[in-house]
């Protein structure tokens, strides 16, 4: 029966029924955006020399990586100078892993808010990928600074540049989903973010080229879906080999990622409230 | 036309759930070896129904633990039932807590559009709302100073200006009148009789059964996760006050909130037994027996007095005699009230609390009945009697 008092919202053992479809998300915008803006305010209110250390950290990076992987161990990159290669990898890197540092966590970060107001619970981690995007911003002008001095770009390539944001979203949106909601019930997980990100790092090309292993073990390494972004990116961004099978490898495997990171975050978050 | 249903909701907390992926193995390794430790739960609620109509102000009361916070969570849909099914139609708001979300190192202004959003308003609803919220909270000129810098009086203004202006269909409100001074109070209660008004459906949970039963016609009595009684506020409230706690003597604790335990509530005259009866003309002493297991910083006691409807007659906080500090430990507070009380039946009511937070507000945590009579005079809370000078206008 439905009159001028609108539908019901239900809520049963199975959580808020309005809260499955990704409508939530959408409803919830307004709080996402608020969320963001409190994170990125909070970040630079009190650094005066804001901009400069987003940079410091790829660029430190980058100096290190050239001088211990170009210059010592001749790593390939691809034909591109290898400042230029590093910084794409470091910058996409970067992104990555403070999203899912700070996605992992802010469920119990906010866990008063959590226990004591109800909003769409996939908006705290949702908002938490958001802020690190000023930075990204910040460091992507320059990497189109690096790309012109380098003399390698730019290129009609760029136009695919949002291409490697979406992948790059995706694949964090999906690690958060998962480590937010494992959070609440395991607090061994923040702790485990960090050293797990650590090997990853090496295990993701950012110092050296995703083409560095071959036939189907390099199918296999593009499970790791940052392989795939990092690829993607460098195409990009700096024109080398386009990825093909491993980009596609990748792109399947942060898709599962991120629809197994929704399905559990879903399952988890009716009972946030009484574990967190 | 119905607002909310609670249709035979139930909800179960396990105590002690895994918090370390370490417990989690321990408890799977138990589990292989058919040494299975009885999981503790506890059902906060019980097949509990009942439904609110469109425009009604439903009340609930309550000893702590008796499942009304349960009811208010399960209904803003924080939490999920364990069975049953809860239905809200319309946009449902919940104060369940004063300024949950306020970051101290934002504005004032900044705040207001966080808090706003977390509580489910649109950025346009905000913008709309928001030279009413600033009137409403008296902090115009504070308005870019970063919250940390507040009182917490003040803090408490705007945050509850916010929750003020939503504009619901529902409108759900735990006990968050408790804090704030009285002027605030007022003020809050203002805008809820407003609201009520309007046209707006009300959930009330509240200790302060005098102001419930004003703004609410209907109440729901709730007793170990189930209803025990529903019906007009004012027979719920009167019965209510006249349960009592358990049987005196008993060595279990009342009431527990976190370090805290009261052990006993009792009211005796001159040293006779509990058994003995209270006459209108002798002195009173009330006593509270509780354990603390750990100190609390700023720790205050009130023992309140209240008749059946709800009146509060005598309110006194220790701290208000001159600083106090609890230490840890079984201890026992008492307040000698001289015979200024009638006769009738009348419910003491404890509070245990810091400037900030409350740990435990019981307004049954006993009953007593004073005797004797009264008789030629029109009822009447208090007996003093005052001298009634008379003299020739200038």
């Amino acid at each position: 029966m439905s009159d001028h008092l609108g539908p019901w919202t239900e809520n049963t053992a199975r959580g808020m029924v309005q809260d499955r479809a990704w409508t939530a998300l959408w409803r919830s915008r307004d709080l996402i955006w608020y969320f963001a803006v409190r994170d990125v305010k909070l970040r630079y209110r009190q650094a005066v020399l804001g901009a400069i250390w987003v940079l410091a950290q790829p660029i430190a990076s980058v100096v290190v990586f050239t001088l211990v992987f170009s210059r010592l161990a001749g790593v390939s990159s691809q034909g591109v100078p290898y400042p230029v290669f590093a910084l794409v990898g470091m910058v996409s890197w970067t992104y990555f892993s403070t999203s899912v540092t700070a996605g992992g966590q802010v469920l119990v970060a906010n866990a008063s808010l959590v226990s004591k107001v109800y909003f769409p619970r996939m908006a705290a981690p949702a908002a938490a990928l958001l802020s690190p995007g000023v930075d990204l911003a910040v460091s992507l002008v320059l990497v189109e600074v690096a790309t012109v001095v380098y003399g390698v770009g730019p290129t009609w390539r760029l136009l695919a540049a949002p291409l490697w944001l979406v992948l790059m979203v995706v694949t964090a949106l999906g690690a958060a989903l998962w480590l937010s909601a494992l959070n609440v019930r395991y607090r061994d997980v923040q702790h485990a973010v960090g050293p797990v990100l650590q090997v990853l790092l090496f295990a993701s090309p950012v110092a050296y080229a995703a083409t560095a292993l071959s036939g189907w073990q390099a199918q296999l390494y593009a499970v790791n879906p940052m392989v795939g972004v990092i690829a993607l990116g460098r195409w990009s961004f700096l024109g080398t080999p386009w990825p093909g099978w491993q980009l596609l490898v990748s792109v399947v495997s942060a898709g599962v990622l991120l629809v197994s990171g929704v399905a559990y975050f879903n399952r988890a978050q009716r009972s946030f409230a009484d574990v967190i | 036309m119905d607002r909310i249903e609670f249709d035979r909701v139930s909800k179960r907390y396990v105590l002690g759930e895994q918090r370390t992926a370490r417990e989690a193995l321990v408890a799977g390794a138990r589990r292989l070896t058919g040494r299975r430790p009885e999981p503790r739960e506890l059902w906060s609620l019980r097949d509990v129904s009942f439904t609110v109509a469109d425009g009604e102000s439903v009340g609930i009361v309550g000893r702590n633990g008796a499942g009304k916070s349960t009811i208010l969570k399960v209904m803003t849909g924080i939490t999920a039932p364990t069975s049953g099914v809860s239905r809200t139609r319309g946009r449902v708001a919940a104060l369940l807590e004063v300024g949950t979300g306020f970051h101290p190192e934002l504005t004032g202004r900044e705040n207001v559009y966080l808090n706003g959003a977390i509580l489910g308003m649109s950025r346009r609803d905000i913008g709309r709302a928001f030279d009413d919220i600033v009137e409403f909270s008296g902090v115009r000129q504070f308005l870019d100073t970063p919250v940390k810098r507040y009182s917490s009086g003040m803090s408490l203004r705007l945050a509850f200006a916010v929750a003020a202006h939503l504009e619901p269909d529902v409108l759900v409100v735990d006990e968050v009148l408790a804090v704030g001074d009285a002027e605030f109070q007022r003020k809050c209660l203002g805008r809820m009789e407003q609201a009520e008004r309007e046209g707006r459906t009300l959930v009330f949970v509240s200790h302060d059964l005098d102001t419930l039963s004003s703004l609410c016609r209907r109440s729901l009595w709730m007793e170990a996760g189930a209803v025990r009684a529903e019906g007009a506020s004012s027979d719920i409230v009167r019965d209510y006050l006249s349960s009592g706690l358990s049987a005196p003597g008993s060595s279990s604790a009342l009431i527990r909130s976190g370090p805290l335990q009261v052990l006993d509530v009792r009211v005796s005259s001159g040293g006779r037994g509990a058994e003995a009866a209270l006459l209108r003309d002798d002195p009173i002493e009330i006593d509270v027996d509780f354990d603390l297991a750990e100190a609390v910083p700023g720790l205050d006691l009130a023992v309140y007095v209240t008749t059946r409807t709800g009146v509060r007659v005598l309110d006194v906080t220790a701290g208000d005699s001159g600083p106090v500090s609890f230490r840890p430990g079984r201890q026992r507070a008492r307040v000698s009230v001289p015979p200024i009380l009638n006769v009738g039946t009348f419910a003491v009511g404890v509070w245990f609390g810091t400037a900030q937070h409350e740990l435990l507000d019981e307004p049954a945590a006993a009953t007593f009945t004073l005797h004797g009579s009264d008789r030629g005079r029109p009822d009447r809370v208090l007996v003093y009697d005052l001298p009634v000078e008379v003299s020739p206008l200038g």
